[in-house]
């Protein structure tokens, strides 16, 4: 039977059980225990999605996931532009991290800003055998006489170092000391901690707490403070994103006093306990110093979304419910200002992708928070999951976001996503680099979901424009008619697999 | 308001508009503390300084921009290589998912490897329950022929014993008794990601030819004619393996390569997904022990395999990744001469379509300054072309090139009137490459992706040539190897400079008198 064009929910819920079942075929029995945990079929009115999250990967399975060291130095820490991020160990990691997600910034780079640079301490066998300290000690200096405007440096720990038994905090402190004082933050992010790059969001999160709040003391604001000062938390700026979010609070009267993390600078992370109000939009990799600058500062904080219109609107009038009437009619005009230009997006591109079916997996925020975008291009998101999310991921994507009967698959495996798509022929698959090719081939339109595919921004208003013009431009793609070769019939092979 | 429905403007444009350059300046100025303009320019003009140079080449421990990766991606590179196998690297997961991303940005190709998922509990207690399980998934699952098995990092620190622990899996019945599991220890702290496609690659052989980790009877050569091909880590795979057969078939030569990825990595987009594909049978592996001589596109790939094939009784040859007319010259004529065949009148005159095409071109890069950098063996390759065309390869560096690559590189240098006053740079960075394009510029440099940084710096034109190519399409596909590569090479070298001599001849009433449309 063709399972690709089922509308009644009943029947889709049946398909998406099923579905799951046949994937848990292929396991050893052990492993399909694990996994089913992993798979449900969301049921309305559920407080969550009903799948376990934040465990450990199964090994073997072929997960999509990262590592600590990914969370710390490639997501939270990377983008300060003004620091210098040392990958301390072997030279691999930072290798293929180098560059590699579109963090964007201004600055001189190799002079005063340094993001799309690789340092490394090149761990080599003497330094495993005799430890490292000496030579993070030594690296330490030689970036002191080669990049004498550094603001700040950071010490992102690749797995040996947790093994070896390095003492990186002693040479933090000792070499801050040798420097006047110089912020210099030691990070336990070693790949093989915890599950996911997750556990790594969360230990750069607490050495910003411990490295760089508690030794500023009680510094006064490098500027005088107004009442409506905020701090956008949890925005990378990939392909420019903080920027198309930060334009619309300033346009509704507020004053962005600091990035996290994406252009950011040391300067704003120390700024950031003197805003009003802290913005958070990637929950999962920010949330911790969120809550603590909550707790310690009593600076409240909200998560936006500022995906597609919808959750746009709603997210600039429940940042503005913070503040006064100023405010409040600023997001107000803002809405309002706008309104043509998403109005006339939707005109041309709705006709287009409506009742086009979405498939996304994705890391930290957009499994659910790109759902209101697609919706408000009329598209369907019909499946979606998590590569580290936590329950609370899961619990707002039950209670705001997905639909009832929508296939949740918690760190899928490269073989149940692949099982997932071929049966449920999605029109988008939305995911990463390691997933665009194999898809592709499928016949399936793709859009990378975490580099934006080289793309973007896709955050705000302008940022809608270019996520409806990029889904147009994957879907509607004339290349995907010439997949199959016009002499095959379609009941050869898999060639057209609407026909099964 | 600068977006609009009809002309969407992204992040190439929107941000250059007023309202965003407000935007950001106000940000620089009221909240990045920024360094003052004045002290950012004086740094920045120190540091094309002969002083900032020397402080440079001082430092011993940090290492920046490095043209490297670590081993377990060579080891990956090798197992994909192999009909339907499955590279299965033990340790932790992250590793794996860079080296797949890695593959895929530079090939726009899937990369299918599994990890072993190791993490703190691993880590205390050792992986051996991680390499039971996941072998069993990874066999279930996947549908392998075989399962390559290599190491990251946190494996090697905590010293998992990787014949011991696939034997046990087996014992466990994670896969069957008779399943092919080679293995290679492949630390990341020792060399690079082409001593990980040798000790991967002696891996996969060992297995085969030496009794399959004592589990059978170690097999007995009995010489035939064939000849054994190893590529050695190359960006270039899919096109110059694909050259290397169409030149072994016009040659007649019965040959085995030994990891094929030139298929895996170049699938077609039909509507099914092939997740192996091609690739070295395991039968042709096994045989090759019986070949009469195996050949090494890459010595410093090879620095372990190729003696101990040899130890194996057959004989060996390397190369340094032959680019260009003597290059491809001196590897056709070993092929004749150990497959004892002729080399054809084809051959010949594709040879004689290179020279003519040096010929016609070698006008405009004669004398010319080249900066190089790359693997050991390509640089080797590149610069040797280089004096071929008369040009002269200033600056060859290899941050995975050892002190006795560098003896060689100055004999290349020395062979050549071309060559004198040209330096190779083992084991530097490009931060020092950096350096010295400020210090002694060069007209033009060769590199992968990574070098845009060196052309927005100082200017000097970049020709991407090397691994990984990120920003650039499907140049994978075309091959370096051959006269047929050699061609490739020079128009893609011509094309640069070309484009540069126009880029730098188009103002009108200035520079418009060299804009010309006949070169």
């Amino acid at each position: 039977m063709s399972v690709s064009n089922v509308t009644d929910i009943a029947e889709v819920k049946a398909r998406n059980q099923a579905l799951i079942e046949e994937v848990l075929e292929v396991y050893p029995v052990k492993t399909a225990k694990k996994r089913a945990k992993h798979l449900s079929v969301h049921e309305e009115g559920n407080s969550d999605c009903g799948v376990k999250s934040n465990i450990k990967s199964v090994p073997g399975v072929m997960t999509i996931r990262g590592c600590a060291y990914a969370g710390s130095k490639g997501v939270v820490w990377g983008p300060i532009k003004d620091m210098i991020h040392i990958s301390h160990g072997p030279v691999g990691c930072g290798q293929y991290s180098w560059a590699a997600r579109r963090n964007y910034y201004i600055g001189t780079t190799g002079i005063d800003t340094f993001v799309t640079m690789q340092f490394t301490s090149d761990f080599q066998e003497k330094d495993i055998v005799f430890g490292g300290d000496k030579k993070l000690a030594q690296v330490i200096d030689e970036i002191q006489t080669l990049f004498p405007l550094n603001k700040g440096i950071s010490v992102q720990s690749e797995c040996p170092i947790g093994l070896i038994g390095d003492d990186i905090e002693a040479v933090s402190k000792a070499k801050s000391k040798e420097y006047d004082g110089k912020t210099i933050v030691p990070v336990r992010c070693e790949g093989f901690r915890g599950v996911s790059q997750s556990l790594g969001h969360h230990i750069a999160n607490d050495a910003i707490r411990d490295w760089v709040f508690d030794k500023m003391g009680d510094k006064p604001a490098p500027f005088e403070p107004t009442p409506y000062d905020v701090a956008i938390i949890g925005d990378y700026n990939i392909g420019g994103d903080a920027w198309s979010s930060r334009i619309l609070l300033e346009e509704m009267g507020l004053r962005v006093v600091a990035q996290w993390s994406g252009d950011g600078t040391i300067a704003e992370l120390e700024a950031t306990p003197r805003a009003k109000l802290n913005v958070l939009h990637c929950y999962r990799s920010m949330n911790y110093i969120s809550r603590h600058m909550e707790e310690k500062y009593g600076i409240p904080w909200v998560e936006y979304n500022f995906f597609g219109p919808s959750k746009i609107a709603e997210s600039l009038r429940r940042i503005a419910s913070f503040f006064d009437d100023k405010i409040k009619e600023g997001a107000e005009a803002v809405i309002a200002k706008y309104q043509p230009l998403m109005d006339a997006v939707i005109a041309r591109y709705k006709p287009r992708l409506e009742g086009k079916k979405v498939m996304l997996y994705v890391g930290g925020l957009r499994p659910r928070h790109v759902i209101g975008a697609y919706e408000d291009l009329g598209m369907e998101v019909v499946g979606t999951g998590y590569e580290f999310g936590h329950n609370d991921d899961y619990q707002r994507t039950a209670q705001h976001y997905v639909k009832d009967g929508t296939l949740i698959y918690d760190d899928v495996t490269g073989y149940e996503f692949e099982k997932f798509v071929e049966k449920i022929q999605p029109d988008l698959v939305g995911s990463g680099i390691k997933e665009k090719y194999v898809f592709q081939k499928m016949g399936v339109p793709f859009r990378q979901m975490h580099s934006w595919d080289y793309s973007g921004p896709y955050h705000g208003y302008d940022g809608f424009a270019i996520f409806a013009r990029d889904m147009d431009m994957a879907i509607n793609a004339p290349v995907w008619k010439l997949a199959p070769p016009p002499w095959k019939k379609p009941e050869d092979d898999a060639y057209l697999l609407a026909a099964e | 308001m600068p977006q609009n429905a009809d002309n969407v403007l992204d992040h190439f444009e929107l941000f250059r508009g007023p309202e965003y350059q407000r935007m950001l300046a106000e940000k620089k100025q009221l909240f990045e503390n920024p360094v003052d303009p004045a002290e950012v320019d004086r740094v920045r003009e120190w540091a094309k300084t002969e002083e900032y140079k020397e402080k440079n080449f001082e430092r011993s421990a940090l290492v920046i921009n490095p043209a490297k990766a670590c081993q377990p991606l060579g080891a990956v590179f090798v197992a994909v290589g192999f009909e339907r196998t499955l590279p299965f690297v033990h340790g932790s997961q992250g590793c794996v998912a860079y080296y797949r991303s890695h593959f895929s940005r530079h090939f726009k190709e899937p990369t299918s490897c599994v990890s072993s998922s190791m993490t703190e509990d691993a880590a205390v207690f050792g992986g051996l329950n991680n390499m039971v399980d996941g072998l069993a998934n990874a066999y279930s699952m996947y549908k392998p022929k075989m399962i390559a098995v290599s190491t990251t990092c946190m494996a090697e620190v905590i010293g998992d014993d990787l014949n011991a622990f696939i034997k046990t899996a087996k014992e466990k019945e994670s896969l069957p008794a008779e399943f092919d599991v080679p293995f290679a220890h492949t630390p990341a702290f020792v060399g690079s990601h082409i001593t990980g496609y040798d000790n991967a690659m002696k891996g996969v052989l060992e297995h085969f030819w030496d009794g399959k980790a004592g589990t059978t009877e170690k097999l007995v050569r009995v010489p035939n004619n064939k000849i054994n091909f190893l590529g050695g880590f190359d960006g270039y795979t899919v096109g110059n393996l694909r050259e290397i057969k169409r030149i072994f078939g016009l040659m007649g030569v019965d040959y085995t390569i030994l990891g094929d990825a030139s298929d895996v990595w170049d699938t077609p987009t039909d509507g099914t997904f092939r997740m192996y594909d091609g690739g070295t049978t395991l039968e042709d592996a096994a045989n090759a022990v019986h070949a009469r001589a195996t050949i090494s596109m890459q010595q410093y790939c090879t620095e372990k395999t190729l003696p101990w094939i040899a130890g194996h009784g057959q004989e060996v040859v390397a190369f340094n990744h032959p680019i260009g007319v003597a290059g491809t010259d001196e590897f056709v004529m070993e092929v004749a001469r150990l497959a004892d065949v002729e080399i054809p009148d084809e051959l010949a005159k594709e040879r004689g379509r290179l020279v003519d095409a040096i010929a016609d071109s070698s006008a405009h890069i004669h004398g010319k300054k080249f900066a190089v950098y790359g693997d050991p063996d390509l640089a080797y390759g590149l610069a040797a072309f280089l004096l071929e065309l008369g040009a002269e390869p200033t600056h060859v560096l290899a941050t995975n090139g050892s002190k006795a690559w560098a003896e060689k590189m100055q004999a290349l240098f020395d062979s050549s009137p071309f060559g004198a006053n040209c330096t190779a740079y083992p084991g530097k960075d490009l931060w020092h490459m950096r350096s010295l394009l400020f210090t002694e510029p060069v007209d033009f440099l060769i590199g992968n992706t990574y070098g845009k940084y060196l052309e927005r710096d100082t200017g000097t034109p970049l020709i991407r040539i090397g691994f990984p190519i990120f920003d650039r399409h499907h140049k994978h596909r075309y091959p370096v190897w051959g006269y047929q590569g050699g061609l490739n090479v020079l128009v893609t070298i011509l094309d640069r400079i070309f484009e540069h001599i126009d880029a730098t001849t188009n103002v009108p009433s200035k520079t418009d008198y060299s804009y010309d449309i006949i070169r």
